[in-house]
């Protein structure tokens, strides 16, 4: 199988996407600059971290409009498999693929640190390899991961079993200690409607070798390649 | 002609950065300012002469661009 690692002007986690997809699982991976208009035949698509366009306007603002987003859009409505990881994830609610905003994090402060999420529901195509409820030890980097969706959205978002993520402490509680930056209802990451298009602000790429301190990243990225393997994103699609 | 376009925060949403400036200008001795919301400002030069149309242009682009709806609402000046 083969993922599309989408490079915008200031992406600076593609390199990482790329290795933990190629080196460490052992698939195939194609970078693809954001002006193209194909996704090279990708069954996974990634919208890795960095600062796209400078996060100029606001982080995701333009990355929005490049040309290869017409052809994530497309993807996504066919039901294809897209995750977006911090930056990305950002580019996903700009681009209104997922629902809400981000706001810079509640104490002004960019946060580069280990954090520990749950994962909430396994039946996306990003986690289906997780044991539901297990706590992930993953590391943050940003400054704008305060996740805001107004009440009723946050309501829908839980009523559908669409966060997929949520920051907790290393037992799996959801408390206001472990929440790094403010975001609603502890919200981490994400799934759309359809369930294929996955946010979350953690990088899961940065924690897939016991040297960089966690492997357990690897269980998002092994749970693309057990979904396309098993051709199973098309069925719940 | 020139439109400015004002972005700010939904006043539902919660501002940490004006909320640090307001604590700053208070101990900076200022306690009769009480609230502080930050925002954003454009100017907009349009090759149109036409106020009404000027007006029409600059909102398309807030709306498209400048202010994400889910966070922020915007107001529109044009020169008279």
């Amino acid at each position: 199988m083969k993922f599309a690692v989408v490079v915008f002007p200031g992406s600076n986690c593609d390199e990482d996407a790329f290795h933990a997809a190629t080196d460490v699982l052992g698939e195939r991976a194609e970078y693809v600059w954001h002006k193209e208009s194909s996704l090279k035949d990708a069954d996974v698509v990634i919208l890795p971290g960095g600062f796209a366009h400078g996060d100029y306007l606001r982080t995701g603002a333009m990355a929005r409009f490049s040309p290869i987003m017409r052809a994530v859009e497309a993807f996504a409505a066919d039901g294809g498999p897209v995750l977006g990881i911090c930056n990305g994830f950002q580019i996903l609610l700009e681009a209104g693929l997922l629902p809400g905003a981000m706001l810079r994090n509640r104490d002004l402060k960019f946060h580069c640190e280990h954090v520990h999420v749950r994962v909430e529901h396994t039946d996306t195509p990003f986690t289906r390899a997780c044991r539901a409820g297990a706590v992930l030890r993953i590391p943050i980097a940003h400054g704008d991961g305060n996740y805001f969706a107004d009440p009723e959205t946050i309501a829908r978002l839980e009523a559908n079993r669409q966060v997929i993520f949520r920051y907790t402490d290393a037992a799996g509680l959801v408390t206001d200690a472990a929440n790094p930056n403010g975001s609603a209802s502890g919200i981490a990451g994400l799934c759309s409607e359809r369930r294929n298009v996955v946010g979350l602000m953690p990088h899961p790429e940065r924690a897939c070798e016991s040297a960089l301190g966690s492997v357990d990243g690897l269980q998002i990225f092994r749970s693309a390649v057990d979904a396309i393997n098993l051709h199973c994103v098309l069925q719940t699609a | 002609m020139r439109a400015r376009v004002f972005v700010t925060l939904k006043p539902s949403v919660f501002d940490p950065q004006g909320r640090t400036i307001a604590d700053a200008l208070h101990s900076l001795g200022y306690g009769a300012v009480e609230d502080v919301r930050q925002g954003k400002y454009f100017e907009l030069d349009l090759k149109t002469a036409d106020a009404s149309e000027a007006r029409a242009l600059a909102a398309e682009v807030a709306d498209k661009l400048l202010a994400n709806p889910v966070i922020e609402s915007y107001r529109v000046e044009v020169d008279a």
